[in-house]
């Protein structure tokens, strides 16, 4: 089939023909929800390191609001799988002094809309105690973030909020967008010694994909081509992705072929594949949840049209939630970015 | 039906009097045995760091008055209450300072002119406090360094570096913070978490009485120490200018919290003799009378004048003067002689590991800079 990604090419080969060479018996390719992958990445990482311990509101027996951490108390106990006090900047704060003790801890913040009274505490000491110690502490914390939009809930539930972060020196921020990159990226989030926001596009919990449990493929930073084309290249990260590939998907039904690039990682951002790829289709449409002004979609066009000035054949266009509040849940499929928003701003791109 | 009572009030640890008398109040006669444990050589050491502290607070504000620095925050009237605190604590402790307690840094082994550092606009931070007495770093952010100082504590116990029972290893955190840091979320929040989790350690509130020019009774209508109760946590309220006192009510506090009893909240009462920074004038918000009646219960010279009863000589003070100058004029000295840092130290350290703004504006900032030096060569 014409949407198959990259991802899936990888899988099955890997299922097929490639044998282990570590010494780990081979685990195999596994078909898991991203919820049911974070909880499979958390519970390797719990494993492996015992100064990795999880913080948060629910967090414990009852496996937090979306079940991501279901399970975890029972094999780690209390002591590692801390349901804290109802305190978004305290749970914060504490991570940054258990993380001066040398613990590496993993926040959930149950929703995107709740992670602002840590807000403080994230920008002005957690993303700085690196630089105030002049590099002889490292601040290997991971503030796990549920957000968008697309699950018909109630205010303060369905923000994206990623671009405060990736404007903050000294965070690094990370949006995976299926179960496979999920696994992998939460365990290296989670091994990187700096803060890392690891923002779980919710509306993906659920939808099941393959999991190579075997192979890592990319680094946490790195971009990628999550499906070729030659006419327009669309990028976006976390369940804009799944939006993105069905509208290439359509636009392959008009004979227009879409480059698809999954951006894994908002801060920093790895323009290489974004830059060769625009390079080739010579046209540019950004999308995301996030309010457009002033967005991460800004910097990315911004900076395409500076790298890429002589290969665009079109002004980089943008597609976003509109720059309003989140609105009541029955609205929410005319304010989010759809297959079809994306595909005005193909056209339009293709127009010039 | 009769209104209810609205005043709060809580009794006051106190060993001196405003006189100098060690006459303890009821509430200090339980501590009075720590006090008596003291070594004339340790008592001394008191009133040398408070001497000292006073000094150095002349020679920072001299420094800023001059533009050498941008900022100075003196502790001239809270010496008592900083040096009783630090004494009290072990080499083992954890201590998360604001941003006034230059003296408890100089006894954990802080070398201040790391403090001139930061004053003077050479770094963030300045130190590392793993080698520098567990002395953490300055923080600026009211009530931030709570929360640290909390979950460093929750470490420790995860550690079982604490309530082992055996004094000479177990350790305990204590953090510093004002009474106007009181009001802030930050503050409450880490009491919560400290009480539920238990963990060791000792909240130590100065209140001076004013968070620049705004007065504590707006913080708080009732004594800052009966927040402790309401966390669930002992809260106790200390004569802040009783140097006796101040340590014996944290050496208590922290022994408590060594030996795995959990949190406590100490609000020592003192007085912020000067501004709250250089920046302030504090002219402007509060009145000569209440500052005379604030300079009559001075901490250093209350514990001169019970020192000299014991019989300490007149050579002590004169030493301890002639000292307290040394270290000001070595401080000044070195202070002038801090060079800036280079431009690398913009971007070094903002991350842990390598991270491609940082190299690409690094590379671009050097080309720039270097374009003038050598115009010949162009920048990129």
């Amino acid at each position: 089939m014409s949407a198959r990604t990259e991802e899936e090419n990888h899988v099955t080969d890997v299922a097929s023909d490639t044998p282990s060479t570590g010494e780990a018996p081979v685990r195999g390719v596994q078909t898991l929800s991203m919820a049911k992958a974070i909880n499979a990445g958390l519970r390797e990482a719990l494993r492996a390191d015992e100064k990795v311990l999880l913080m948060g509101e629910d967090i414990g027996p009852l496996g937090g609001v979306f079940r991501v951490t279901e399970g975890l108390t029972a094999e780690f106990g209390e002591r590692r799988i801390l349901d804290t006090p109802l305190a978004e900047s305290a749970i914060v704060g504490t991570a940054i002094g258990l993380a001066m003790r040398g613990y590496r801890p993993v926040i959930e913040i149950q929703f995107d809309g709740f992670i602002f009274p840590a807000f403080d505490q994230i920008t002005t000491q957690l993303a700085r105690q690196t630089v105030r110690h002049d590099g002889t502490l490292s601040m290997p914390v991971v503030i796990r973030v549920p957000y968008g939009g697309h699950i018909g809930s109630i205010e303060h539930h369905q923000e994206s909020p990623e671009a405060y972060f990736a404007h903050t020196p000294g965070l690094r921020v990370v949006s995976p967008s299926n179960p496979h990159d999920a696994y992998w990226m939460i365990q290296e989030a989670i091994r990187s010694d700096d803060p890392v926001l690891f923002f779980e596009p919710k509306s993906r919990y659920w939808p099941k994909g393959p999991v190579d449990l075997d192979h890592a493929g990319l680094p946490l930073h790195a971009s990628r081509v999550m499906r070729q084309g030659t006419d327009v290249t669309v990028v976006g990260h976390g369940a804009m992705i799944a939006t993105l590939l069905q509208a290439a998907d359509i636009a392959a039904t008009e004979g227009r072929s879409i480059e698809v690039v999954d951006l894994r990682s908002l801060s920093p951002i790895d323009y290489g594949p974004l830059l060769e790829s625009v390079h080739r289709t010579g046209r540019l449409v950004v999308a995301q949840e996030a309010y457009g002004n002033v967005s991460v979609g800004s910097e990315i066009a911004a900076t395409v049209a500076e790298r890429a000035f002589y290969s665009l054949e079109a002004p980089v266009l943008r597609v976003s939630g509109f720059d309003t509040p989140f609105p009541p849940a029955a609205l929410e499929t005319e304010y989010l970015p759809s297959p079809d928003r994306v595909l005005e701003a193909v056209d339009r791109a293709l127009a010039y | 039906m009769a209104a209810r009572e609205r005043e709060f009030t809580a009794p006051t640890v106190q060993l001196l009097t405003h006189e100098g008398e060690l006459r303890p109040s009821p509430e200090a006669e339980a501590y009075l045995p720590l006090v008596e444990a003291l070594h004339d050589a340790e008592l001394q050491r008191f009133y040398r760091d408070m001497a000292v502290s006073r000094r150095i607070d002349v020679a920072g504000a001299n420094l800023q008055r001059q533009g050498q620095l941008a900022l100075w925050v003196p502790s001239h009237g809270q010496e008592a209450a900083q040096v009783g605190s630090a004494h009290a604590a072990r080499p083992q402790d954890h201590l998360f300072p604001s941003y006034r307690e230059h003296i408890v840094g100089m006894i954990r082994g802080l070398d201040l002119v790391r403090v001139l550092a930061l004053l003077r606009g050479a770094t963030l931070g300045g130190w590392n406090p793993e080698e520098n007495g567990n002395f953490h770093l300055y923080t600026l952010v009211l009530a931030s360094q709570t929360l640290h100082a909390t979950g460093y504590a929750m470490g420790l116990q995860f550690d079982g570096a604490t309530a082992t029972g055996d004094p000479e290893t177990d350790a305990a955190v204590l953090v510093y913070y004002g009474d106007g840091s009181t009001s802030q979320g930050d503050a409450n929040e880490a009491l919560v978490f400290a009480s539920s989790y238990q963990t060791p350690q000792v909240f130590f509130i100065q209140n001076n009485q004013w968070a620049i020019s705004v007065p504590v009774a707006r913080q708080s209508r009732s004594p800052l120490s009966l927040r402790g109760g309401g966390f669930g946590m002992p809260g106790i309220r200390v004569d802040g200018n009783d140097v006796l006192a101040s340590y014996a009510v944290t050496r208590q506090s922290l022994e408590e919290a060594r030996a795995g009893d959990g949190p406590s909240l100490i609000e020592a009462v003192t007085y912020r003799m000067g501004a709250h920074t250089t920046a302030d004038d504090p002219t402007k918000y509060r009145t000569d009378d209440e500052v005379a009646y604030w300079e009559a219960r001075d901490p250093i010279t209350r514990y001169r004048t019970w020192l000299e009863g014991r019989g300490a000589s007149a050579s002590f003070f004169a030493d301890v003067e002639a000292e307290a100058n040394d270290i000001a004029a070595d401080l000044r000295r070195r202070a002038l002689e801090l060079q800036a840092p280079t431009r690398e130290a913009i971007f070094e350290h903002v991350y842990s590991e390598p991270h491609p703004l940082m190299v690409e504006q690094a590379a671009w900032l050097e080309n720039f800079e270097t374009s003038f030096e050598n115009p010949e060569g162009g920048a990129a």
